[in-house]
């Protein structure tokens, strides 16, 4: 890289980290909003079942 | 029921908020005091050499005064929020964005003018020029009801939320650096000694614009901030 | 309703069904970006020869003005989609404008770091108060603005609309903030910089410029559908439709 390596990769490492850190965020969001979600219905049938059968 | 007319309306609106600023006079006082001392602040920070401060004295004013009404902008609507008058307000039958341009009038009347008032005393203590202080005092007239249109529209966005002091900050930023600009460049133009008239008809004719557009803009951001 | 516009667009509108149709476009999204990137990288980094002024070190500018231009394109693209929230109130339009300021922030952010790396060896300086770099800077505190209103509404659609309204005034802005920081840059001192011009460039520059700059159209489509598809199974999390992903989800 002529002596430019050290400004050059940086840059280049920059640009690949943050956009992969701006892809991957949304992935773990979905899922821990799918995992709130399935617990909420599991706590709500679980109600459900405990009112039916008393 | 008939609905007052316009004039009368708008009357009605600035009495009560000018009344209500004078029974907290101590509110009133306290951008002046947030004033004054951060221009304490800077000599003691930079030194007490007088051609470095002549230098930035214009700038500091701009910007203390600016920091100065951000922190009295927070306050603008809030008291009428927690008792429910701005909601009346939107529902008055008169157009919202003239009542809201009254509020944003008495707002300037009671925090920008004291500050205005003081804006000499102040570059007297950083050694401005006494030549150019006319100049600094006639580009924070056109500034400051700039600084509080554009405030007013932030703040009625932010109406529906609790925490806004450093959000406002962030957003009055990309909004202010035009205004900044133009009024430090006068003063800057004014020291040197160079024609100071074009930046301040840029800021006339910002300051025409937002006079139009900002209670319009406002009355928008309100109506979108408080249907819940 | 006007009838020119087709049915499948306002079909396209409702969230089950954008969820589906965005899921099924995302990996042809991303798989595009990726190939076209790879080319892009490979002719800028190895085939694109070296600059005669400049050295190496202007092989920062296959990232750097393709993430310049996105930064600005997309706050386009969130500006048309605040308006359309805003006067038809569409709620996948609000999602739209929301998702995109994240991912214009990014490349905002990655514009000024490149650039800065860029600058120290060529103008010996991380930052200068030159307009273009200014007017960058504004455009991040526009889109921090705008994603900070947003999460500062307890209520995600109420607070979509206070941003959208932001991000019109904000566009609104942008020009002024250019000409102004403009004005006041010729005023003080005369910035010597000159970031060399497309148009002085030779084709085997310019080709993986160009080929960058459709790689990141195709990642912001990429990303920005993630995003929506994570935001629409965020905001709809009562319906029936959700509950049978998250029900799929668990069973695999």
């Amino acid at each position: 890289m002529g002596g430019y390596a050290a400004y050059v990769w940086p840059a280049y490492a920059v640009f690949f980290v943050v956009l992969a850190a701006d892809f991957f965020a949304p992935a773990l969001r979905r899922r821990r909003n799918l995992r709130e979600l399935r617990a909420r219905l599991a706590r709500q049938s679980a109600r459900q079942q405990r009112s039916a059968s008393s | 029921m008939t609905a007052a007319p316009l004039p009368a309306a708008c009357a009605a609106v600035l009495r009560r908020d000018l009344t209500l600023a004078w029974r907290r006079r101590g509110d009133i006082a306290m951008p002046v005091l947030y004033a004054l001392i951060v221009a304490t602040l800077f000599p003691f920070a930079l030194g007490p050499e007088q051609a470095l401060l002549q230098r930035i004295a214009g700038g500091v004013v701009l910007v203390t005064v600016l920091l100065a009404m951000l922190l009295a902008l927070d306050a603008m609507f809030r008291s009428d929020i927690e008792d429910g008058s701005l909601e009346q307000l939107v529902l008055a039958p008169q157009p919202l964005a003239v009542l809201l341009g009254m509020k944003i009038l008495a707002h300037w009347l009671t925090t920008a003018l004291p500050l205005i008032v003081v804006a000499p005393l102040l570059a007297g203590m950083l050694h401005l020029p006494a030549e150019v202080i006319p100049v600094l005092l006639l580009a924070l007239l056109l500034a400051t009801p700039m600084l509080s249109l554009l405030g007013a529209v932030l703040v009625a966005l932010t109406a529906g939320t609790r925490r806004s002091g450093m959000l406002l900050a962030l957003m009055l930023l990309p909004l202010c650096v035009p205004v900044v600009i133009f009024a430090a460049g006068a003063v800057a133009a004014a020291q040197q000694g160079l024609p100071w008239l074009a930046p301040i008809a840029w800021l006339g004719a910002a300051l025409a614009l937002t006079l139009v557009l900002a209670p319009l803009g406002c009355a928008v951001a309100l109506r979108i901030a408080l249907d819940a | 309703m006007s009838d020119w516009i087709p049915l499948w667009l306002h079909k396209l509108g409702s969230p089950p069904v954008f969820y589906r149709f965005a899921g099924a476009l995302r990996p042809w999204m991303l798989a595009l970006a990726l190939l076209l990137g790879a080319v892009a990288l490979y002719g800028g980094l190895v085939l694109a020869p070296a600059d005669y002024q400049q050295g190496d070190a202007y092989r920062i500018i296959f990232i750097h003005v393709p993430s310049a231009w996105m930064s600005l394109f997309i706050y386009g693209v969130m500006a048309v989609a605040s308006f359309i929230a805003l006067v038809w109130r569409i709620k996948l339009a609000e999602v739209v404008a929301m998702e995109s300021a994240p991912v214009g922030a990014c490349f905002t952010f990655i514009t000024l770091v490149t650039g800065s790396l860029w600058g120290k060896p060529m103008w010996g300086t991380w930052w200068t108060w030159d307009a273009r770099l200014t007017s960058e800077l504004v455009l991040l505190f526009l889109y921090l603005g705008v994603i900070g209103l947003y999460h500062a509404f307890e209520d995600r659609r109420q607070g979509a609309r206070a941003a959208a309204f932001l991000a019109i005034v904000g566009i609104i802005n942008v020009p002024i903030v250019h000409f102004s920081v403009n004005w006041w840059n010729t005023l003080h001192q005369g910035s010597t910089v000159r970031i060399l011009g497309p148009s002085k460039m030779s084709g085997d520059m310019l080709w993986p410029l160009l080929t960058m700059m459709a790689a990141t159209k195709f990642y912001y489509l990429a990303s920005l559908f993630g995003r929506i598809r994570a935001d629409l199974l965020a905001m709809e999390s009562g319906k029936d439709w959700v509950r049978q992903i998250a029900a799929r989800e668990e069973a695999r």
